[in-house]
């Protein structure tokens, strides 16, 4: 199990990768920012980055709205 | 068409003054009652306490108008103004104008702003703002005309047309002799629309080179095209001189130059993998906001539907032209003023003749399209082409239809009363007719063209309905329509549509993914503080002609290591540079929300001059905290339910739907009024929404004037 923005608790499973859980949450705004556990995933690389069990995932929207 | 050699009823002329440092150091008067046109000099605590823009515009307003007056009362003014940086061609999104005036739907100052070329013109004509006073005896048009050096108050023969598309072409005719002529001149215009109804907008000019036709952006909220009609003004038209990139006379163009090129490479560079404002616009975020259940549907009952796909963005991709000069003021990169060419029209007086219509953008597909349950892109593009034109604003059309079309289905609302139009959800044809009707002022486009406010009344008292119904699903507050967000699950910005000083636009704040998907405000604290720096940024761009768009629909992932990104630290850094660059100011970012703090406040004490500024002001409709009917609350079952178990205790499965309903209102309700008092604590107001006297001192606004206001509600 790994939390989401402090709030969300979604399954976890081996090999599960930042798009992955961006895909099951459908966060489709492309102006995120990723971190696990503190650590900022680096733009770009989210397909080849694992998500550890019990992880702590921040996924910040950065604001829209016409 | 014949060329007629307009009258003049009145005339004075005037020489250009030298634009310094992007300001003119006057702003100019016209009276079209009394036929009198003067020149006002800009003072120096009006430039550095309003800056300009909306700030000029608030400043010449409270001093045109009497505590007592309404829209309609001769003193009521039309103001323009673009902004200290409005004109700069460097740097993307600098060519706003913000128009104002004492709103027919709300009964207190309205701001709005357009792109078109106006603003940035008026300026480099000679004046820093325009303001319109008095109601002309007959149709008038006002000319400012640079290269001649005269103001002219001129009658509008029969043949000029009022529709927006026709007049700008017969305007174009007489008053530009040349293509040249044409692309130095820009004007502002309604539309008949705006005669019959209270949600005019007006259209703001722009001649597009490529094309060689002309286009329009609009400054849709509040009714200020329904102003401009009443004044019997056809138009507001400058001429300028031709001009290069340094028209502003900035302090320090290479300053402005350097920070332009690289916001223009990062725009390049990341705008196709980001939003695509460069092909799609704002039309991007249809699917979006579906997707994070936020798009308005059925006037806001829920945020998705199936049919979404049928309008999102990348349906509009392929239908607006591409490859055209789609920016709304020159040299913006972001360029997302996009447009559909060679459209038939299908209903209405001009059916069979193709035209332009201009967008649709975000707004206007959400509001006339998902929210009236219509997911048909020809049937948005209709109603967007003729809502321009006669000037009604789409989104109050949008948010106005999608009431009384639950009306409809409710069985508030009958044939009958509607003069025989099934306006049930998805009906486009009748939605087209309703509009036709209020450009017409006849049938139920009449009753419709009121707003929502006033359309509550009528309905309670004619049809003898339930008053709470209408107050729940009537999406206005203080008289103004909704834009077009769902914000049930987002407390903060609720706050965002109830507390914004002219009423619910997301102009002012647009919290909602900070607050509902990043849980990053989860205390009242973290809410009013969001509610009071985004409303003050927000606010300084309304200030300066600029828009908001390039600050944060394009960021370059460098952003992401920045202390606070949701800000966009290097891009308000950029907003600092143009600033000092253009006025030769060394301000901070700092500075800048201070500009605003003092605009901000000066507008809600000016709500309150009018009668209508106080906490009770600031109520929302419930429809925008919660669920309003079982089959809204069935929609989202699952999430309701959780809810009251997580933030209740409550134990779902033992309680009727009824029961549910009023947990969630009384709870949702406690919470509005809960975080209206930390906003108001943040701000510096007291319990009913007055700014301190402390606050103005500290601010610098202790003017006698807005000290008499304060007093008598403190």
């Amino acid at each position: 199990m790994i939390t989401v923005n402090q709030r969300d608790y979604v399954a976890w499973h081996t090999g599960m990768t930042v798009t992955e859980l961006l895909t099951l949450m459908t966060y489709t705004y492309p102006h995120v920012i990723v971190s696990i556990d503190s650590v900022l995933v680096p733009y770009g690389t989210y397909n080849q980055t694992p998500i550890p069990d019990k992880s702590d995932v921040r996924v910040i929207h950065l604001m829209a709205g016409g | 068409m014949i060329h007629h050699t307009l009258s003049v009823l009145a005339e004075a002329p005037y020489e250009t003054t030298g634009l310094q440092h992007g300001y003119t150091g006057q702003t100019l008067y016209v009276n079209v009652g009394e036929g009198r046109i003067a020149a006002k000099p800009v003072s120096a605590n009006m430039r550095e306490t309003f800056i300009g823009g909306r700030g000029f515009d608030l400043w010449l307003l409270w001093h045109g108008v009497r505590d007592s007056t309404q829209w309609d009362d001769p003193e009521n003014e039309i103001v323009i103004a673009s902004g200290p940086c409005g004109g700069t061609t460097q740097y993307p999104g600098s060519g706003k104008s913000i128009a104002a005036a004492i709103s027919p739907l709300t009964g207190v100052p309205i701001d709005s702003n357009a792109g078109g070329h106006f603003g940035p013109y008026l300026k480099f004509a000679g004046w820093d703002a325009i303001e319109v006073q008095g109601i002309a005896q007959q149709e008038v048009i006002i000319l400012i005309n640079a290269p001649a050096g005269k103001i002219q108050i001129l009658a509008a023969p029969d043949d000029c047309p009022t529709n927006t598309h026709l007049l700008g072409h017969w305007l174009n005719e007489q008053l530009a002799e040349t293509e040249k002529d044409r692309e130095l001149m820009a004007f502002v215009s309604a539309g008949h629309g705006s005669e019959h109804t209270l949600m005019g907008c007006l259209n703001f000019s722009l001649y597009d080179r490529k094309r060689k036709d002309l286009r329009y952006k609009q400054a849709g909220r509040g009714g200020i095209g329904t102003v401009l009609r009443h004044k019997h003004v056809r138009a507001l038209v400058v001429r300028t001189h031709p001009f290069g990139g340094d028209a502003n006379r900035p302090a320090d163009l290479k300053r402005i130059a350097r920070t332009g090129a690289e916001m223009n490479r990062e725009v390049t560079r990341w705008d196709p993998a980001q939003n695509r404002m460069r092909s799609r616009g704002t039309s991007y975020l249809v699917q979006i906001m579906d997707d994070y259940d936020l798009l308005p549907v059925k006037n806001f009952q829920c945020g998705s539907h199936p049919e979404t796909p049928k309008i999102n963005g990348e349906i509009w991709e392929k239908r607006y032209t591409q490859n055209m000069p789609d920016g709304c003021w020159f040299g913006c990169t972001l360029a997302c003023a996009h447009a559909v060419d060679n459209y038939k029209l299908q209903t209405g007086p001009y059916a069979g003749s193709c035209v332009i219509v201009d967008g649709p953008e975000y707004e206007t597909i959400a509001g006339v399209g998902s929210n009236c349950g219509i997911f048909e892109p020809a049937a948005i593009l209709e109603i967007n082409f003729y809502c321009d034109t006669y000037g009604i604003d789409t989104i109050s059309f949008g948010t106005g239809m999608a009431f009384v079309m639950e009306c409809y289905e409710a069985g508030v609302l009958t044939k009958e009363m509607t003069g025989g139009l099934d306006l049930a959800f998805g009906n486009a044809e009748s939605a087209l007719a309703v509009l036709h009707q209020m450009a017409e002022g006849e049938g139920f486009g009449k009753i419709f063209g009121q707003g929502i406010r006033r359309m509550k009344t009528i309905f309670a008292e004619t049809c003898g309905v339930d008053r709470q119904f209408l107050d729940d699903i009537g999406m206005e507050a203080k008289g103004l329509e909704y834009s077009e967000y769902v914000t049930k699950e987002s407390l903060a910005q609720q706050g965002g549509y109830g507390l914004a000083n002219k009423g619910p636009q997301h102009d002012e704040a647009w919290l909602i993914f900070m607050d509902q998907v990043n849980n990053q405000l989860p205390t009242f604290e973290d809410k009013a503080e969001a509610l009071h720096y985004f409303p003050m940024w927000r606010t300084w761009f309304g200030l300066c002609g600029f828009c908001k768009l390039p600050w944060n629909d394009v960021v370059d992932p460098k952003n992401a290591t920045t202390d606070e990104p949701a800000k966009i630290p290097y891009h308000v850094a950029n907003y600092v540079e143009i600033y000092n660059g253009v006025t030769g100011a060394e301000a901070t970012a700092d500075d800048l929300i201070r500009m605003s703090e003092r605009v901000y406040n000066f507008q809600r004490i000016f709500n309150i001059r009018m009668g209508h500024g106080l906490r009770d002001h600031d109520a929302i409709p419930y429809r925008s905290m919660g669920p309003v009917t079982e089959a809204e609350y069935a929609s989202r079952r699952e999430r309701y339910d959780q809810q009251l178990i997580d933030w209740l205790r409550l134990d779902p499965a033992t309680m009727t739907v009824k029961e549910k309903l009023a947990q969630h209102r009384a709870y949702r309700t406690e919470q509005y009024e809960k975080l209206i008092d930390a906003v108001y604590a943040r701000r510096g107001w007291t319990s009913q929404g007055v700014p301190t006297l402390q606050t103005v001192r500290d601010l610098g606004i202790d003017y006698p004037e807005v000290l008499e206001v304060i007093r008598k509600h403190l």
